[in-house]
Parts: C-alpha cells; sequence; structure tokens
C-alpha cells in the first residue's frame, strides 16, 4: 500500500497531517494485528515530541502512541473508543487526535511518505 | 508506536524451527520468538485470518495449528507403569489401551516441572505430550526419576510433526482423510489409522482450544508434513477451515481455562494453588511431590487462582497487579487477554482465598489505574454439549 504523500510520518510509525491529524500507519496496524482498544487523551491535553500520549492494544500486544511533534490536543476522535478495529480497516484515514501544533519547524524532522516506506522495508530487511 | 517486531526475514542459528515453517512463511504468517522456536503467531487477513478471525473459526468450525514444537517422551517396558505412576500426579492406572488423561510431573515440593497428557499407548508403553520450553528439562527430570524401573525412557520430540485440527468440524475434516472410524473415538482417547497415504498414525481427540478435535503425529520430514498440512487445508474448505497461529491458541486455551506453564503454573505454584486438584489423586501410590501437597493441604493455600473480568474499560495483561477496593496489592495477573469469543476483556489471576469468591470485585493496575475487574466463574468459555449421534 502505498503512503499518502500529504503527510510526514515517524519511526515509531505514526503519521500526521499539515493540520495537525495524527494517526497510526497501515504498516502499524499490520503489525499489531486486530486492535481492541484505543486510548487518547482528553482535549486540551499538551503533548510533547516523542513522548507517549495514548495507547493502541491488539489482542496480543500494548503499544505506546508518541507524539510526532508537541502540541496541544483539540479533537479526539471518539469513535475509535467503540470501533477500535476503524484503525485495521483504514489506518489512514482513522485518525487518533486533530492538535494545535507548537512548532512548525518541528514537522522538517519528520520523514517523507518515500523515507518512509524505505524505512520500513528496511526495518523488514534487517 | 513501539514494541511493533517485524517478521523476523532471517532466523539465528540457535532459534529452532519446525518442518512447517517454511509453509507458514509462505502463507504469510506473521511469525515470532517462542521458548527459542520460531513459530507462525497469526495467518494475515487477506486469507482469512488474524488472531480474531482464527479464534472465531475454531469455535465454530475449524481451524489448524502446527504444534511439532511439542515436545513427546515414551515410556515403554515391563515397569513403565509405575515409572508413570511415579513420576505423574494423575492415576495412569486408570488408563485402558488408547486412552489419554491430562496430568503433571511433579518436584518433590508439590509444584509443577510441567503439565502433560498421558497417552496409553500399548500394554506397557506410554506417550508423554509435553510443552516446547522445557522439553530437556522434563526428558531429563523423567529419565532421571525413572532410573529404579525397568522401562525405557525416550526423547521423541523431533520424530513427529503435530498438526491439531480443531473446533466442532474438527472431526469431519479428518475424517475425509482417514479410514479410521472417528466417531468411535471418545474425547480424550486414541485411535490409529492411514492418513493422507500415511499407515499407521496416532491420532488422539485432544487439544488445547476447549473445542472438540484430533491432534495428529506425522512423520517430521518437510514434505510429507507440507503435504499433510495442505491436504487438510484443502479438506477443510467446504468447512471454512483457516490456519491458526499461537495468537488464537493462546486465548482459546484461556477461555477455557486450560493453564500455560510459566504463568498459571511453574516450579513455584503448587498443584491445590493452581486449583488442579481433580488431576492429582492422592489416594494412588505415592508419587513425587505427594508429601508436601499432603501437607500443604492442611496448611491451606495463600493464593488461589481465580477468573477476572474486567468491569471498566482496560485490558489486563500478564503480569499485571491484582489491588483490593483500597488500591493494595494483592495479586497478579497470569494471563490476561481480550476474549473473541466471549467478547469480554478476561483475565486468570492469583488472589488470596478470601479475595476469590466468585463475584467479589476487585481492580487491576493498568498503567499506574486501578480499573475494576469482578471474579466470574471459570472456566469462562465451555463448549456445548453435542446432542448424542445416532450414527
Amino acid at each position: 500500500m502505498p503512503y499518502p504523500t500529504d503527510r510526514r510520518y515517524t519511526k515509531e510509525h505514526e503519521w500526521i497531517t499539515a493540520d495537525g491529524t495524527i494517526g497510526i500507519t497501515n504498516h502499524a496496524q499490520d503489525s499489531l494485528g486486530d486492535i481492541v482498544f484505543v486510548e487518547l487523551p482528553k482535549v486540551g491535553t499538551e503533548i510533547t515530541v516523542g513522548k507517549a500520549f495514548g495507547t493502541v492494544e491488539s489482542v496480543k500486544a500494548v503499544s505506546d502512541l508518541f507524539a510526532p511533534v508537541s502540541g496541544t490536543v483539540t479533537t479526539v476522535n471518539d469513535a475509535l473508543a467503540t470501533a477500535p478495529e476503524q484503525v485495521n480497516k483504514d489506518a489512514h484515514g482513522a485518525w487518533m487526535v486533530k492538535i494545535k501544533v507548537k512548532d512548525p519547524a518541528e514537522m522538517n524532522a519528520l520523514l517523507s511518505a518515500a523515507d518512509y516506506d524505505k524505512f520500513v522495508s528496511e526495518e523488514a530487511g534487517h | 508506536m513501539s514494541a511493533l517486531e517485524a517478521t523476523p526475514p532471517v532466523v539465528p542459528n540457535n532459534v529452532r524451527k519446525t518442518a512447517l515453517n517454511a509453509v507458514h512463511r509462505q502463507m504469510g504468517a506473521k511469525m515470532v520468538g517462542f521458548n527459542g522456536w520460531d513459530m507462525p503467531v497469526e495467518y494475515p487477513a487477506s486469507i482469512g485470518c488474524g488472531i480474531v478471525a482464527e479464534h472465531l473459526a475454531v469455535r465454530t468450525g475449524v481451524g489448524i495449528f502446527d504444534v511439532s514444537h511439542m515436545g513427546d517422551i515414551r515410556l515403554a517396558g515391563r515397569e513403565a507403569l509405575a515409572a508413570v505412576q511415579h513420576i505423574s500426579m494423575n492415576d495412569a492406572s486408570r488408563l485402558a489401551i488408547g486412552q489419554a488423561q491430562y496430568s503433571a510431573l511433579l518436584y518433590p515440593q508439590g509444584t509443577f516441572v510441567d503439565d502433560v497428557i498421558v497417552h496409553r499407548l500399548g500394554e506397557d508403553e506410554y506417550l508423554l505430550v509435553i510443552n516446547a520450553g522445557t522439553r530437556e528439562k522434563d526428558f531429563s527430570w523423567v529419565r532421571d526419576n525413572t532410573r529404579q524401573f525397568d522401562c525405557k525412557v525416550e526423547h521423541l520430540s523431533d520424530d513427529f510433526t503435530q498438526i491439531a485440527i480443531q473446533g466442532p468440524k474438527g472431526v469431519d475434516v479428518l475424517q475425509k482423510l482417514t479410514d479410521a472410524d472417528l466417531s468411535a473415538v471418545k474425547f480424550y482417547w486414541v485411535t490409529r489409522g492411514t492418513i493422507c497415504g500415511l499407515k499407521n498414525i496416532l491420532m488422539g481427540r485432544t487439544g488445547y482450544t476447549a473445542e472438540d478435535g484430533f491432534e495428529i503425529y506425522i512423520p517430521p520430514d518437510e514434505p510429507t508434513s507440507a503435504r499433510v498440512w495442505y491436504a487438510i487445508l484443502e479438506a477443510g474448505k467446504e468447512f471454512g477451515v483457516v490456519p491458526c497461529g499461537l495468537g488464537a491458541r493462546n486465548t482459546l486455551r484461556l477461555e477455557g481455562k486450560l493453564p500455560l506453564y510459566g504463568h498459571e503454573i511453574s516450579d513455584t505454584i503448587n498443584v491445590w494453588e493452581a486449583g488442579l486438584d481433580r488431576f492429582c489423586k492422592m489416594e494412588k501410590p505415592d508419587f513425587i511431590g505427594h508429601a508436601a501437597l499432603e501437607k500443604a493441604k492442611t496448611e491451606g493455600v495463600k493464593k488461589t487462582l481465580v477468573g477476572l473480568e474486567m468491569v471498566d474499560r482496560g485490558i489486563a495483561r500478564d503480569g499485571y497487579k491484582v489491588l483490593d477496593d483500597g488500591g493494595r496489592e494483592i495479586g497478579y495477573v497470569t494471563s490476561g487477554s481480550p476474549a473473541p469469543f466471549l467478547k469480554k476483556n478476561i483475565a486468570l489471576a492469583y488472589v488470596p482465598p478470601a479475595q476469590a469468591a466468585v463475584g467479589k470485585t476487585v481492580k487491576v493496575e493498568i498503567r499506574g489505574q486501578g480499573v475494576k475487574a469482578q471474579v466470574v466463574p471459570t472456566p469462562f468459555y465451555k463448549r456445548p454439549k453435542k446432542a448424542a449421534k445416532s450414527e
């Protein structure tokens, strides 16, 4: 599956769009397997680049969500509380939170779609 | 995200592989290390799999598992029964030829070397099926503790590819491939017959899924193993068969409260604590662990295994702390997971007997928060009794 070019990626397998919408990648949902639980911060929470801000659980595994950049949570995708499987069905559409990005310059440190694709292929081939 | 494990394409030399390893990879299975083995945890969604789908297939239809990592020890000879009786807690003298029983090997302290299935294959011949992670330890234990008996002890773990065909349709699938009359084989009995042209194959109506099904023991070479694996998948098509990995194997056994070595049972947990009383026959002739268990019985247990169901939102995981209402630590979770068939978040946990009554409310510490859970009856899942067949 090609990674959308309208957003940036982290090596921890999150994506973020220019307007601050955050989700996990298709590779992440595939690695986790059946996602059964998503725990997200409340609106107004400050999240810090590189720090955990939420949790995704599959049947088998617990995984932290790491903030791609710093910012303040403005919207939470509450639908995932009752339908976490949406993330398996459409990882690049089923967003987790929207944030007001604190410092847009932090986005520059993130991977492009092509770089992330390459990173994932290399990780699989280590 | 963190804790993501990509499929390792290159397996280190010290990791063991079953004869079906290449088949699993070819089918796109996600592979993980398990007790030193490179095993499939789940198969891809693109072929209708994934832990939840695999779990549901076994509850409602049929799924197959490569369980060749399980070990096998054969005891044969004039005093084989006496040897088995000495090293295991169940009463093997009750076994007819062709019958099997759940049992355990115990240390003198009454704690677990391993849990096993004891099969009586002949007049003086027994087969113990043991766990993958404890193969070498078990074999040494059995050999060293049966020296006084006139009985040959053989380690046959690498002599079989073991495939489990599990689920209400499991018997129908296997029946298509064998001349043996499987309807005549009761639960926890074995038979022999031809499967896919292979003669004299051992088939046991056993499993680790809390479901009906068979486990078959075929020659361990790769071509034969692959041929039979694919033949079962082909024969099972009409029943919606899927290959299943260790992920579903774990959730299935958890719903059925079947213990897992290193979790519910271990060398620090005794039989009474684990609640396996009905498989421990104190009245039979002496066996290793008997004296300690007798003493432990009079002293009473300090912890006991209970089933928990999460009341509030959260999933208990292996090793999480169990707290009382006041937030005091009282125990720990041995196995916890979402239960795909029951659609609840369940766990097995050790707590003090005073906290173990069904209906009791406790908390499970999840990421620093006490999340409400309740002690519930176990097993969480029991397979429905089939109406007697007239055939």
